[in-house]
């Protein structure tokens, strides 16, 4: 299988800030990889390599198998779904769509036929005639998508793409997103800072922190086994005790993390085996399907924990103030390596 | 208790007032400039009008209300129709040398400048405006003046032939520098070139930077890019701009007075007719020509889309 995507110690140096420090990993053909992290922790930077805005300070990118430092955008097999759309303004959503056969010398009809085909695709076959100023951002969104795979890139990259949409409609376009990249088999690069957006939607995860990346890994690896104590925390919230708090609670001296929803509570002291904890609830908060509570234990550390709004849970008579037991079985513990 | 004093409370009721009815303050707010517009500016744009229409008489250089067209008949005369044909002419040309002019010194400032350069630049374009017109036309004298600093650059250059082969062309040729058409021309650019500079540099600032790469990413070269998304989003400054330079150029009288072949221009023209002859109606009729070029001009602007980017 070949590679789409391969970096080979890349970094990218602004003034001597390592924005991208020395990063190496491959994209496969066909999948949808996300890139994730905070903003500021080089993911974008790493999506702009690609489509040849920036270029690498030092090491390769290379595009199926082919070097693409030093080749400018409009050389490269690649298409960009920017953050902000950046649609012409001057021009209608049909021409915005058929701007790259336009560039490419394609016959006006043509490339106007291809191009109606692409609203087609995206459901927008009405709005070809407007102006992107006259339609909404989820419509604007899909505009973008159209105008970028009119050119059959073999690799989108698609920047924070539905960042400024509102929550409904994220939820619909993520899913139309992923149905979307199955029906054409093109390989998706996806930066988000979204880690839901990131696990729901990827067959891959890059987790970025500093320039650096964490882990990559699938969605259900990042969650249930995150190697460091950052990715436990970004991707999903966790609960990470320090080698010295680890070695006061089960005398083993390694880092590690839980999830909130793998810790069980009580207003009584159980029996069973396992971590036993004892604390005292200082928030409550009630999100419907879910309650999610903070504990300060006796050494003042604050741990999050998770329990569904089931009929048998004793949510009830919980109150903030009182002193509570928190009790999980050493296999939820996830151990950080150093 | 609270003591109400009679005259705060007089203006309170006043702003109150003018706050439950915004359309009287919006009254109060517009009504000293439209005063202003109305009086001053159309009061005398419309006595121009009159003007170009009333008749001259020659022998007694008497000005009388009877209305006539015998004014715009004498603007197609071929002496004076000549005035009008190398007036816009050189409006056009100015224009067009000061936009190619204008343009990459604007994209520069728009898109690469930065922090002190930024005010650099405009400090550098703007510094020949803080000079007076009249000094600033003077100085050409000096500078395009036999053994003046243009001629002592190209001719220790080598450059003689150049200047020798522009001068002998037709058209822009002429004796020497200051007596030719190429001369008014620089002094034209020189001094309404800020005018140009200006718009098209704001009008680029309001280009998002990503359109640009949005281009690229799709496949179009620079030169492409150029041509379909940075040149058509800053053609509104474009169009102000050339608007300025034109009209700038159509309405002097000094310049063309102290450069260039000998030949009135519209200026130089209404200066003689309502100065020393006396025949304002005619003069009026020539000032209307420019009103006119520039109305046609920004309909024509319109229709070429110049404004749907606003």
């Amino acid at each position: 299988m070949t590679s789409a995507v391969e970096f080979h110690n890349l970094s990218r140096v602004f003034d001597q800030v390592r924005a991208v420090d020395n990063v190496s990993m491959s994209v496969e053909e066909g999948e949808f990889f996300a890139m994730l992290g905070p903003s500021g922790s080089g993911k974008t930077t790493c999506l702009r390599l690609i489509a040849g805005f920036e270029q690498p300070s030092s090491g390769s990118v290379r595009i199926f198998g082919q070097e693409a430092s030093g080749l400018p955008p409009y050389r490269r097999d690649v298409n960009t779904v920017f953050q902000d759309y950046a649609l012409f303004p001057h021009m209608s959503v049909l021409d915005n769509v058929a701007y790259g056969l336009m560039v490419k010398g394609v016959g006006k009809r043509q490339r106007l036929e291809q191009a109606q085909a692409m609203l087609d695709l995206v459901k927008l076959e009405q709005y070809g005639a407007r102006r992107p100023a006259a339609l909404s951002g989820g419509q604007r969104q899909r505009v973008a998508l159209a105008r970028a795979l009119i050119n059959q890139p073999r690799v989108l990259l698609l920047d924070e793409p539905l960042g400024a949409l509102d929550l409904k409609l994220r939820e619909q376009m993520q899913i139309e997103l992923k149905a979307l990249q199955r029906k054409l088999g093109i390989t998706f690069v996806y930066v988000t800072h979204d880690q839901g957006e990131a696990l729901s939607m990827s067959d891959r995860v890059a987790v970025f922190n500093q320039g650096k990346i964490e882990q990559i890994a699938t969605p259900r690896q990042l969650y249930t086994q995150p190697q460091s104590a950052f990715v436990a925390d970004f991707v999903g919230t966790s609960n990470v005790f320090d080698a010295a708090s680890a070695q006061a609670l089960c005398g083993d001296a390694r880092a590690f993390s839980i999830r909130p929803e793998r810790i069980s509570m009580s207003a009584t002291a159980g029996a069973r085996d396992g971590v036993h904890l004892s604390g005292e609830l200082i928030d409550i908060q009630y999100l419907g399907a879910v309650s999610r509570f903070e504990v300060k234990s006796a050494s003042g550390k604050i741990i999050a924990v998770v329990t569904p709004n089931t009929l048998d849970t004793p949510a009830d008579n919980l109150v903030i103030g009182m002193p509570v037991f928190l009790f999980w079985t050493p296999g939820a513990m996830h151990r950080l390596s150093a | 208790m609270q003591s109400m004093q009679p005259s705060s409370s007089c203006w309170r009721r006043l702003g109150d007032g003018l706050y439950r009815h915004p359309g009287a303050s919006l009254f109060l707010l517009l009504a000293p400039p439209l005063i202003w517009f109305g009086v001053v500016y159309l009061g005398s744009l419309f006595t121009l009008l009159l003007q170009s229409v009333f008749t001259f008489d020659d022998f007694t250089m008497n000005v009388s209300s009877a209305l006539t067209w015998s004014n715009y008949r004498a603007l197609l005369a071929p002496t004076n129709y000549d005035v009008v044909l190398r007036t816009v002419g050189m409006a056009a040309a100015v224009t067009l040398v000061s936009s190619v002019l204008a343009f990459p010194m604007a994209y520069y400032m728009a898109r690469y400048a930065r922090g002190w350069q930024k005010g650099f630049f405009y400090v550098a374009v703007m510094l020949p405006m803080w000079a007076s017109y009249i000094v600033k036309a003077y100085s050409w004298t000096v500078i395009l003046a036999k053994g003046g600093i243009v001629y002592w650059f190209y001719r220790h250059l080598g450059l003689t032939w150049v200047v020798e082969g522009l001068l002998s062309l037709p058209l822009i040729g002429g004796n020497s520098l200051s007596t030719s058409n190429l001369g008014r021309l620089t002094v034209f650019t020189y001094i309404w070139l800020p005018f140009m500079i200006l718009p098209i540099q704001a009008a680029l600032e309001r280009v998002p930077r990503n359109l640009e790469q949005a281009a690229a990413d799709l496949g179009a070269t620079p030169t492409q890019t150029f041509r379909t998304v940075i040149l058509p989003l800053a053609f509104p400054g474009v169009v102000a701009g050339s608007i300025f330079t034109f009209s700038l150029t159509l309405g002097d009288y000094i310049i063309p007075q102290l450069f260039g072949p000998p030949g009135l221009f519209i200026g130089t023209m209404v200066y003689t007719m309502q100065g020393s002859i006396g025949n304002l109606p005619l003069a009026a009729a020539f000032t209307v020509v420019p009103v006119v070029i520039i109305a046609l001009y920004l309909s024509a602007a319109k229709r070429l889309g110049a404004f749907d980017a606003l």
